[in-house]
């Protein structure tokens, strides 16, 4: 077995910690290392499985350096090399396998020493990766393979969707695309409903590929399995998307604590955000409306005295609420509780995507968000708490996916946000989040620790690797992997859901060929939905 | 197997041969072997002489009214038998039974051995691994130890098909070898190379 692998070379020196380093080979070229590949260390008892983090240079004598021989001679230069000036590689081991009875039996172990002196490395086969990834089965989706391996890398999902998972990267490297690969995935594999505040409209119906082209989301793949809830019904149409509902939020749902979250993005005082819990307290849940009603000088005169609220500030909180007012879906009124509407299709097991369609802007973003994820948290919280009262079935668990994650979770909001608390806490109650985001060092610290699985695309700023990274072991040496990562379909995946971390080049999505392979299988449970459906209009 | 002397000196380090023919000499470099009991001893030879039979006797030259060389030796036939020529031989390993060893016999070479030239395929067996370039680069002798190893080198690979492949291979293990003697090992390769 060993024959067919290809021996990289000998271990020579490490430790636990730093890794370990492998003199390579005459045979082996310094040029076929990449960081981030896959090796297989032939330990006494036991096989390490480690990961390539850095390659170097050495030789064995400095006047080589200095003075190098005449290697224009391939007789010399073939001598040379392997030998007298050697490539290393730099491993740090991930995992064991095999050895005793209960590796055998619970599979892989995380690594706990290194091999011994002069242990052979390998590159590691297709059956290592596999043994160590799984294969595709039903709580497993393929999410992509190993660099320079046809190999596939399958995250556990029902693994994943217990925690709240982060997916990371500059702009343009594909989060959007990893996004949608995850999210159906867990739409097959998992038993999670997914809702997803989709600000730019690429989930829910169809997104742009920066290659020009559009590429089928969600509902276009599963239409049984996905609704599509819109806030811009114009936009919709124009992208000639089926939705399956407008949303209208209307101003007597927006509490106070809806506006705290929106100090920044409407540039509100202190003092004017004070206002508003005053306001509420007079008016309670028609305090917006009415605010916004003040016309009157006198009127307003006589409310802002009794309320001790300051005429600047009583300006400043008004310019905030006009950016409101040019919400179109913000209506004094909702005909329908978009909540309760939500609700009833994540029950069925259905996912939702809001589409934003025009509404881009930050301001909308975070409002509906906040809003609505508040009421639905309240409500799974209360049925979790009820079916643990009752010993009933606790309801769907729910992936909430949020973009622009670090306007929600910066440490100055997070505390405050519905979002830092599901972060926290809320796997409890069987929701989690899906946060995606580019600028990972805004996220508050305590969110970023609890995010169980990691995805990270290309990041090139320090305070963002830094804070992707932070308490992971062996964190310098995966900078180096994830510093050089292409900027495009490769991505970074460690955490809760595999057993090591993992650079994958991401599956294909766009393609009819991906299509097919993604919806394969999909005939019967979709069948299956549609009859569940009919009956349930019965 | 070509017999090409006789052992008239040894020691457990080496051993001296003289040729039955005048200027029957082995080349440089190349791997004899002679018997000792059960012992077979494996010599490289280095410095190989021809000289006076008697040593206070020098040779005077004798050709001033000769057409060429070998008219000299022809008017004058005593002269073979007057001279010698000799060759020095570094022990580099033993066999015993089947086994090739790389390293030093227990006993010395016998007076009046005879002393053969290995064929290509004693050659091929006794290279199968290098463990003998230790002894020939630790060697200090009258021959630079560099000059001998590369000369073995080249007389070995010549029992070989594909001689750059051997001799990239020894040219490793040198390195390896010699790896904080880089000007040695300079020197061996610029030798060897093909």
């Amino acid at each position: 077995m060993n024959q067919e692998r290809q021996r990289l070379g000998l271990v020579i020196r490490g430790s636990l910690n730093k890794g370990i380093e492998v003199r390579l080979d005459g045979s082996a070229s310094v040029e076929d290392m990449a960081v981030g590949r896959y090796v297989t260390i032939e330990g006494q008892k036991r096989r390490f499985f480690g990961l390539v983090t850095d390659v170097s240079l050495g030789v064995s004598d400095p006047r080589l350096a200095t003075a190098p021989p005449d290697v224009s001679d391939p007789f010399i230069s073939e001598v040379l090399k392997g030998t007298s000036a050697y490539g290393t590689v730099h491993i740090l081991p991930q995992l064991t396998i095999g050895g005793d009875v209960t590796s055998l039996l619970e599979g892989p172990q995380p690594v706990k020493t290194v091999p011994g002196h002069f242990s052979s490395v390998y590159l590691a086969s297709q059956e290592d990766v596999e043994l160590v990834f799984g294969q595709e089965d039903k709580e497993r989706f393929w999410v992509g393979n190993p660099l320079d391996m046809e190999t596939k890398v399958c995250l556990n999902l029902v693994e994943l969707v217990k925690r709240s998972n982060g997916i990371f990267g500059k702009s343009g490297t594909g989060k959007t695309f990893l996004t949608r690969l995850l999210l159906i995935g867990m739409l097959q594999k998992s038993a999670a409903v997914n809702l997803v505040f989709d600000m730019h409209s690429e989930y829910g119906w169809a997104g742009g590929s920066e290659r020009g082209g559009k590429v089928k989301a969600l509902k276009q793949l599963f239409p049984a399995k996905v609704a599509v809830f819109a806030l811009d019904e114009e936009s919709s149409r124009r992208r000639q998307v089926s939705t399956d509902f407008i949303v209208r939020i209307g101003y007597d749902e927006i509490a106070p604590e809806d506006m705290v979250l929106l100090r920044q993005t409407l540039n509100l005082t202190e003092a004017a955000t004070e206002a508003i819990y005053q306001l509420y307290r007079r008016f309670g849940w028609d305090w917006l409306r009415q605010t916004l009603e003040l016309k009157d000088a006198d009127e307003t005169r006589a409310l802002l005295d009794e309320l001790h609220i300051h005429e600047a500030t009583y300006q400043n909180l008004r310019r905030g609420l006009g950016t409101l007012r040019r919400l179109a879906f913000l209506v004094p009124k909702a005909g329908d509780n978009a909540v309760k509407r939500i609700l009833e299709y994540l029950d069925r097991g259905t996912n939702v995507v809001l589409e934003f369609g025009r509404y881009t802007d930050i301001t909308a973003y975070i409002l509906v968000a906040n809003l609505l994820s508040r009421r639905i948290y309240a409500q799974y919280r209360e049925r979790t708490e009820r079916a643990l009262g009752e010993d009933t079935a606790p309801p769907h668990p729910l992936v909430i996916t949020i973009e622009e994650a670090h306007k929600f979770l910066n440490p100055e909001v997070a505390g405050q946000t519905i979002f830092g608390t599901i972060a926290r806490e809320m796997r409890k109650y069987n929701v989690t989040l899906l946060v995606i985001d580019q600028r990972p060092s805004g996220i508050d610290d305590e969110v970023m620790s609890q995010l169980g699985t990691k995805i990270t695309c290309q990041l090139d700023n320090e305070r963002d690797i830094d804070s992707v990274l932070a308490g992971l072991p062996g964190k310098s040496e995966l900078k180096q992997v994830l510093a050089k990562l292409e900027s495009r379909q490769q991505a970074l995946i460690f955490g809760h859901a595999v057993p090591m971390p993992v650079v994958v080049r991401t599956r294909e999505y766009g393609s009819a060929d991906s299509y097919k392979s993604l919806t394969a299988g999909e005939g019967l449970s979709q069948k299956q939905a549609e009859k569940d459906i009919e009956e349930l209009w019965e | 197997m070509q017999r090409v002397g006789e052992v008239i000196e040894a020691s457990t380090t080496e051993f001296t041969a003289q040729c039955y023919e005048l200027y029957q000499l082995p080349p440089l470099g190349s791997l004899a072997k002679t018997r000792e009991g059960e012992l077979e001893l494996y010599g490289v030879v280095y410095n190989a002489t021809t000289s006076s039979l008697e040593p206070g006797r020098r040779p005077i030259a004798r050709g001033k009214d000769e057409v060429s060389e070998d008219e000299i030796y022809r008017s004058s036939p005593q002269l073979l038998k007057l001279l010698k020529s000799e060759f020095g031989a570094l022990v580099v390993g033993h066999k015993q039974g089947d086994r090739t060893f790389h390293y030093l016999p227990p006993r010395p070479a016998r007076i009046h051995g005879f002393v053969y030239l290995c064929p290509a395929e004693e050659v091929r067996s006794f290279s199968s691994s290098f463990g003998f370039l230790n002894i020939l680069t630790g060697s200090n002798l009258s021959v630079p130890a560099e000059e001998l190893t590369a000369a073995c080198l080249r007389y070995i690979s010549q029992a070989y098909e594909d001689r750059r492949r051997f001799l990239v291979a020894a040219g490793r293990e040198l390195a390896s070898l010699l790896s904080g003697q880089l000007n040695r090992l300079q020197a061996i390769l610029e030798r060897i190379k093909q």
